[in-house]
């Protein structure tokens, strides 16, 4: 009885219908568990979270030597998104490192990457949280600042692709842009 | 055996015997039911006014409010549902469930008290603050951002006053099993608020170990908590409060599927053991925010995420099928046997209680548990956070889950308790189904959209060029959604409100019968108690939810796969 | 007869009282829930998650 205490020993062990789907759900929690690991070791998208403790100052400072060592020209952005109009368009050696500040309110700076290859991108913040969302890939990370969040990258895909910012930022947080050239 | 002094059949006990149930009902109980509850509801159209004014700015045709103020409105739609809304109406849950079904009074007036006025000065001081503009920081105030001290400070008062309530429904547990006020086993629905108050525990302790530390920074105190750090300790207290929605919601269905249809748990070992797989494991997957962040890694990430191998998975799906087995078996005692599915034709469709919680259990496990686990998995969230995706899920979740369970609470609670019949029966008995549906397309145009990358948290989507005339249709049809919950969420508030001012009181007489089938002709109660075979018709709709679980499932997996390899 | 401790000790209740399984005695003791509830939970996504963040190095920033 929902409602009123059991005053005779209640316990049976699960019988007929019951037993069936216990059987059932716990092949498919089992099922469920052997994916996540399954793919951390054989599946190409992973999220390890391998990051390091970073002074936002020191992040803004090696992105700016990034810049300059690795800049290809300028973006200007069409949209007339006056929060983000024109980016430095930076290219990292193949298989390198790059590095993206997400700030309010602009991903700084534009990356060209080449497809096929391999890159470790760093992600930070000098101010605030930020979500680096990646579209139409719909691929989508955490940004703190204090830390330098690595994701090991490859490009598969040509084309242009928009950075917006999924975590909410502050007034300018709906205009916060960012671009990534693929070639 | 000591005198048996908390007992409410003790002379001297402020108690009343229910003139429908025949059960006893402790007069400082049903006080503080009622005070809990009428704030609760009342927390709940505030929550709902902002949630029509933020669907009608996310349907961008309309952009009905301007940037600062949907932040602002969204902060308080946030915490007025989440927190507020569900603390006060969950109180009041505990309060009744560990008195009446085990005729006990409640352990301490004085510990109800300081808990409510704490709970309600903390509530009023967050909700000002707020509209004052001084907390534009969600409902999460993730650091950096910071908000007036006032919210933090408020927050806490919540937590601590709900935490005193929690602590009152243990004391109560306690005097009653050690003076013997009842002999035996706590009934399930008693067992289910147990395991939402354990849970409870865990939750506020992650609230104070990250609220405090917050608030003394935010007065200038202290320096500022790692945001990691505030990221990991808030989700205890942010997911954990809302898996102690899980068990009040379940908790609920037990009782109202008792009340309206005469069921009763087909094994009470199988049920009572998914509660303790609720109380140990459930609280793991806070994790599940925290998926694609840096710092933590991917075995914490995979350990967590999964509620330990899906222990708490099967929970859920354990009470998926009990709950309508427990249906189906009390329907074909009464003698609706036709077929696989007959009893279902005869269920009592227009009581709005029973209604609320058949849309509360079908929402909530096919929606609602089906996207959340396969959101929650490591890899798959890469797709799905902080899209639109993620507040799809939890609106079929605690919306169309718990709200809506809790609404169909509230059609026995104020006769029962409130001792009034309610006024515009009619509408009461639409409006689950208005409600329902309309949180059903809301969540549908959420989780498309958010499937083609729109944010969350986000008060426009054009300025950024990159989404598509297919994503402007399912934000609007996430407006339109909003506008018919909204209407069904403000029928349920003005009913009830309506019912305490003008419905004929009970007094004395049985409240007026919502509806329960009646037992035909030659049934037998308790005649398939050993009958193990009997559920055919819950049998095949578990399964059918199972396919459409895998189906659901992998097709995430595929479209992972599909995007840009990462690590 | 027995002082009633002995029950514990015995294959067979002292009294008419029907047998409990042990796995209904574990279920019908909130206070064990309490205390695992509280432990497990913490130690598992709470302390272990600190601890994450408490080993992450600093930056190298070549």
């Amino acid at each position: 009885m929902s409602l009123r205490p059991l005053t005779s020993p209640w316990f049976h062990a699960p019988a007929g219908h019951e037993k069936i789907w216990l059987g059932c759900a716990i092949l498919w929690c089992f099922v469920m568990s052997l994916m996540m690991p399954y793919w951390h070791f054989r599946g190409k998208q992973n999220s390890t979270g391998e990051a390091y403790t970073v002074k936002p100052a020191d992040f803004l400072a090696r992105t700016e030597k990034f810049v300059a060592a690795n800049r290809v020209g300028t973006y200007q952005n069409q949209t007339g998104n006056a929060l983000m109009g024109a980016l430095p368009l930076v290219e990292p050696p193949a298989g390198g490192d790059a590095y993206l500040i997400g700030r309010m309110w602009q991903w700084y700076p534009a990356l060209r990457l080449r497809q096929g290859e391999t890159y470790r991108l760093h992600l930070s913040s000098l101010d605030l949280q930020h979500g680096f969302s990646l579209q139409p890939l719909n691929m989508n990370f955490h940004v703190l600042p204090g830390y330098d969040h690595v994701l090991t990258l490859t490009p598969t895909s040509k084309g242009e692709f928009t950075i917006v910012c999924n975590e909410f930022c502050g007034v300018g947080h709906h205009a916060m842009s960012g671009k990534i050239f693929v070639e | 055996m000591t005198t048996a002094s908390h007992s409410l059949a003790a002379p001297g006990t402020p108690g009343r015997i229910c003139g429908t149930t025949g059960l006893g009902v402790c007069l400082d109980a049903q006080r503080f039911i009622k005070l809990n509850a009428v704030c609760g509801i009342v927390f709940l159209l505030l929550g709902g006014i902002a949630a029509l004014l933020l669907a009608l700015t996310r349907w961008q045709t309309v952009h009905l409010l301007p940037v600062d103020w949907f932040y602002r409105i969204l902060t308080f739609h946030g915490i007025n549902m989440l927190i507020l809304w569900i603390l006060f109406f969950e109180v009041a849950i505990l309060y009744f469930a560990c008195t009446t079904p085990l005729n006990t009074r409640l352990f301490s007036r004085k510990v109800a008290w300081a808990s409510f006025l704490m709970m309600i000065t903390g509530a009023v001081m967050v909700d000002y603050i707020i509209l004052a503009g001084q907390a534009d920081v969600m409902m999460t105030s993730y650091l950096p951002l910071l908000a007036h001290p006032a919210f933090y400070l408020g927050i806490i008062l919540v937590a601590v006053g709900t935490l005193t309530g929690v602590f009152n429904f243990f004391a109560t547990l306690y005097v009653a099993k050690r003076d013997g006020a009842y002999e035996g086993s706590m009934p399930i629905v008693t067992y289910g608020a147990l395991a939402a108050a354990i849970i409870a525990v865990v939750t506020l302790l992650h609230g104070a170990v990250v609220m405090i530390p917050t608030f003394t920074y935010s007065m200038g105190w202290t320096p500022q908590p790692d945001p990691a750090w505030y990221r990991l300790i808030w989700w205890g207290l942010g997911h954990q409060s809302q898996q102690v929605n899980v068990c009040a919601m379940v908790a609920v269905w037990y009782l109202l599927t008792h009340i309206t249809v005469g069921a009763r748990p087909i094994n009470e070992a199988v049920c009572r053991t998914a509660f303790v797989l609720y109380v140990l494991f459930i609280n793991l997957a806070s994790a599940h925010h925290l998926l694609v962040d840096p710092g933590v890694g991917a075995t914490w990430k995979i350990w967590n995420t999964s509620y330990a191998m899906y222990l708490a998975v099967l929970a859920s799906m354990i009470h998926g099928f009990t709950v309508p087995a427990g249906i189906e078996v009390a329907m074909r005692e009464k003698g609706y046997t036709n077929g696989i599915f007959g009893w279902v034709a005869a269920l009592p469709w227009k009581n709005p209680a029973f209604s609320g919680t058949a849309l509360s259990l079908v929402i909530f496990g096919f929606l609602g548990g089906i996207t959340g686990v396969t959101l929650g998995t490591q890899q798959i969230n890469i797709i799905a956070h902080n899209t639109l995706r993620i507040p799809g899920h939890f609106h079929v979740t605690v919306v169309g889950g718990t709200t809506l369970a809790f609404m169909a609470l509230a059609y026995y609670v104020i006769p029962l308790i409130f001792q009034r019949d309610f006024i515009g029966r009619g509408w009461a008995r639409v409006q689950p189904w208005i409600f329902g549906l309309g949180i059903t397309l809301l969540a549908f145009g959420m989780s498309f959209a958010g499937s083609m990358g729109v944010p969350r948290r986000t008060w426009d989507i054009d300025t950024q060029g990159v989404f598509g005339p297919a994503a402007h249709l399912w934000l609007g049809v996430l407006g339109l959604g909003g506008i018919l919950a909204f209407t069904g969420l403000l029928i349920f508030a003005l009913l009830c409100v309506g019912t305490l001012f003008f419905g004929k009181k009970i007094e004395g007489r049985a409240m007026a019968d919502w509806g329960t089938p009646p037992a035909l002709a030659g049934s037998q109660p308790g005649s398939l108690a050993h009958e193990h075979y009997a559920t055919k018709g819950t049998m095949v709709l578990t399964l059918i939810f199972l396919a459409c679980f895998a189906v659901y499932y992998f097709a995430n997996w595929k479209a992972l796969a599909d995007v840009w390899p990462v690590r | 007869m027995a002082p009633e401790w002995c029950s514990r000790f015995l294959k067979f209740p002292m009294n008419n009282e029907p047998k409990i399984h042990p796995w209904q005695k574990v279920l019908d003791n909130p206070w064990l829930l309490l205390v695992l509830g509280v432990l497990i939970p913490v130690l598992s996504y709470t302390v272990w998650g600190w601890i994450e963040l408490l080993l992450t190095k600093p930056a190298l920033l070549p």
